[in-house]
């Protein structure tokens, strides 16, 4: 019987099969593979004050010999140079790092409630992590502006309770704690959803044998909460780690002069010196960087399927 | 489910035929700085032309030149700075202005269009809408009662560290404009405003690295707000940007005085101007509506808005008395001839500005 609708399947669905298969590759060749070709080639060449910005420029198959033999990997070699751009992306895996653990550690508190309040008010819970999506992100982190500027919300909130002389003022804003509390409050959702959606589907059960014999609830956690919602902390962790990596806006908006952060320097590529070779260059590294823990993320998914 | 199609397919055939409408209709993009323009001037235009404004603004010559070198901005006239516009009248992205298309040419100030001519060899490009001066915007009472009685007339009142670190505690805020910024650091420690070489760039930024641990923020445009709220009492900025904050305070009624002032060392003198770019969908409207800015009422008009200087000689009887004889927006003569410009970075030079920069806001 299985074998008969296997055959079948492959008589009549063939092509169809093939192409719902090479939907997503294809989409994968239009939407990544060849951006970043460009952005690659754009890498290898050089700064010019011309329209676009840089030499030599792809024009047609049969110059292709003579456009090889001008690119270079000089603003590779450049990018070990300066020891700014080391820094950077050092730094920028530092406040990912650190974003991640404070997202892990309040998300997964939030995400366990979820899972064990009654089923009838789960939705409602879900739905309260969601509804901040309806306001534009933006607009969100605008509002932490004025929450946490010297004459903002949360002064007025402690001098109002006491808690600040009249003459103080929050010195938040423009640092990178600032930074830290757009990141956490942004990527929330990201972090909860996930664990949420892991810990939600867990046996119950488990935790009632655990009980039975004799296990305290602490160790309980350790032993089998925790382990079973593995795979919910990776992907969570993921989802947020890599584009906090390349986060600009929240750092531009909250962060001070000195938050070091590769998006911020690749901005500064960009538009500052209008070197779209070396901005390439920066977007390649960080990409490849970030295939890393991109692949681990697979490789955990592989493992769950 | 059918009546569904239908009206879907009626709208669709409206939405088709209200764009043909649309791309018949005279129109004319225009890529303008934000808080740059009398909003009703475009209106008037409208009204007189028939000739429809899409009207969009930018913060910063990097986007506008980021957008002009990708090519297909879509803009037909776009206000680019002097030294970007040099550069970009080199990459080829501008193209010639019709004179014959411009006969308000004729109310220009020669002392503008000359000066101007240092970014547009000939004039050929360009014609200038606004200009000012790079200089010190202060909260007065604030910095009066950190600095005591001292006079606010010389960049000192910043650069001497031990000025800074008394007005670091009411918050200094540096313009993030690294050409302008380097060019009055190193005519202030005595080089050459407009030299490119590493060591006087090095030296300009030594003034800075020396006020560094003093400073609050580096931006270029929130700053006109924390001067405005009393988050910022001190900044190196632009005239109208200050004018701006001060009537922001004004009309907030905060007790915040602020005050704008042109350092007696002299400092940058920038030039903002209406060009057209090479690809522009429509050029004789792109014409028309910089000739129409060249009218003397219609550009007195910008100008009394803005609280900035033009380049419109013309214009001059029609200014608001506050503003025409504001020393900070028209200065005198005397203070005018220490006025510099600075011609174009070239790449190179521009990446050894903008790293020594980047270290300098970075604290690296």
């Amino acid at each position: 019987m299985a074998v008969a609708q296997n055959s079948d399947g492959q008589g009549k669905g063939g092509l169809g099969r093939v192409f719902v298969v090479a939907l997503p590759y294809l989409w994968l060749v239009l939407f990544f593979v060849a951006p970043f070709f460009i952005i690659f080639k754009i890498s290898l060449s050089d700064t010019a004050i011309a329209l676009p910005p840089y030499t030599p420029v792809f024009e047609g198959f049969g110059a292709i010999q003579d456009f090889v033999s001008q690119l270079d990997i000089e603003n590779y070699i450049f990018l070990t140079d300066d020891p700014l751009y080391v820094k950077a992306y050092l730094s920028s895996l530092r406040i990912a790092a650190i974003s991640t653990m404070l997202l892990l550690l309040i998300g997964y508190p939030i995400a366990l409630a979820m899972a064990r309040a009654s089923a009838s008010i789960r939705p409602t819970l879900v739905m309260m992590v969601i509804l901040p999506f309806w306001t534009s992100f933006l607009i969100r982190v605008y509002a932490w502006i004025g929450i946490l500027k010297p004459d903002g919300l949360l002064t007025l909130l402690l001098q109002a309770v006491g808690l600040m002389g009249p003459e103080d003022q929050v010195q938040i804003f423009r640092t990178d704690t600032a930074v830290f509390i757009g990141i956490v409050y942004s990527y929330l959702p990201f972090m909860v959803l996930p664990l949420y959606a892991a810990l939600e589907k867990m046996d119950n059960t488990l935790l009632e044998a655990a009980n039975d014999l004799g296990c305290p609830p602490l160790k309980a956690f350790w032993r089998i909460t925790f382990p079973l919602s593995l795979p919910g902390v990776i992907a969570g962790s993921m989802i947020c780690f890599i584009p906090i990596t390349g986060e600009f806006v929240i750092p531009d908006l909250l962060g001070g002069a000195d938050t070091l952060m590769i998006g911020k320097t690749l901005w500064t590529e960009f538009f500052g010196n209008r070197d779209w070779p070396l901005a390439s260059a920066v977007a390649v590294i960080l990409l490849i960087l970030l295939v890393i823990p991109i692949m681990i993320f697979q490789n955990q998914q592989k493992k769950v399927a | 489910m059918r009546s569904r199609l239908l009206s879907l397919a009626a709208f669709v055939a409206s939405a088709v035929i209200a764009g043909s409408a649309v791309a018949q209709e005279k129109q004319v993009h225009v890529y303008n700085w934000s808080d740059y323009i009398d909003e009703s001037i475009l209106a008037d235009f409208t009204k007189e032309t028939g000739i429809k404004v899409v009207y969009d603004v930018f913060d910063s010559n990097d986007i506008l030149e980021t957008k002009l070198l990708a090519g297909g901005s879509g803009y037909d006239v776009v206000v680019p700075t002097g030294p970007f516009l040099a550069r970009q009248i080199q990459a080829g992205v501008f193209q010639k202005l019709d004179k014959s298309k411009l006969p308000n040419l004729s109310n220009m100030w020669p002392q503008v269009t000359e000066r101007l001519a240092k970014y547009d060899p000939g004039n050929q490009y360009a014609v200038n809408y606004m200009w000012g001066t790079t200089g010190i915007g202060y909260n007065v009472d604030k910095v009066k009662k950190a600095l005591g009685d001292t006079p606010i007339d010389s960049w000192d009142v910043l650069f001497k560290p031990e000025n800074a670190k008394k007005l670091k505690s009411c918050g200094i805020n540096i313009l993030d404009a690294s050409d302008e910024t380097f060019a009055i650091a190193m005519n202030y420690v005595g080089k050459n405003p407009d030299s490119k070489e590493t060591k006087d760039l090095e030296a300009g930024g030594k003034v800075y690295s020396a006020i560094r641990p003093y400073a609050k923020t580096f931006n270029s445009s929130a700053y006109i707000d924390d001067l405005a709220n009393g988050d910022v009492c001190i900044t190196i900025g632009w005239s109208g940007d200050v004018l701006q904050a001060k009537n922001r305070a004004a009309e907030a009624k905060n007790g915040v005085n602020i005050e704008f002032v042109i350092p007696k060392e002299g400092t940058y003198m920038w030039f903002d101007n209406l060009a057209i770019p090479a690809d522009a969908k429509n050029v004789d409207e792109a014409h028309a509506f910089i000739n129409y800015l060249m009218k003397p009422e219609v550009i007195a008009k910008a100008s009394n808005y803005v609280q900035y200087a033009n380049g419109n000689l013309a214009s001059q009887k029609f200014i608001d008395k506050e503003i025409m004889e504001n020393p900070s927006v028209y200065p005198s003569e005397e203070v005018t001839k220490k006025l510099f410009t600075i011609s174009p970075y070239g790449p190179k030079e521009q990446r050894v500005l903008n790293r020594v920069w980047t270290q300098l806001k970075t604290g690296s």
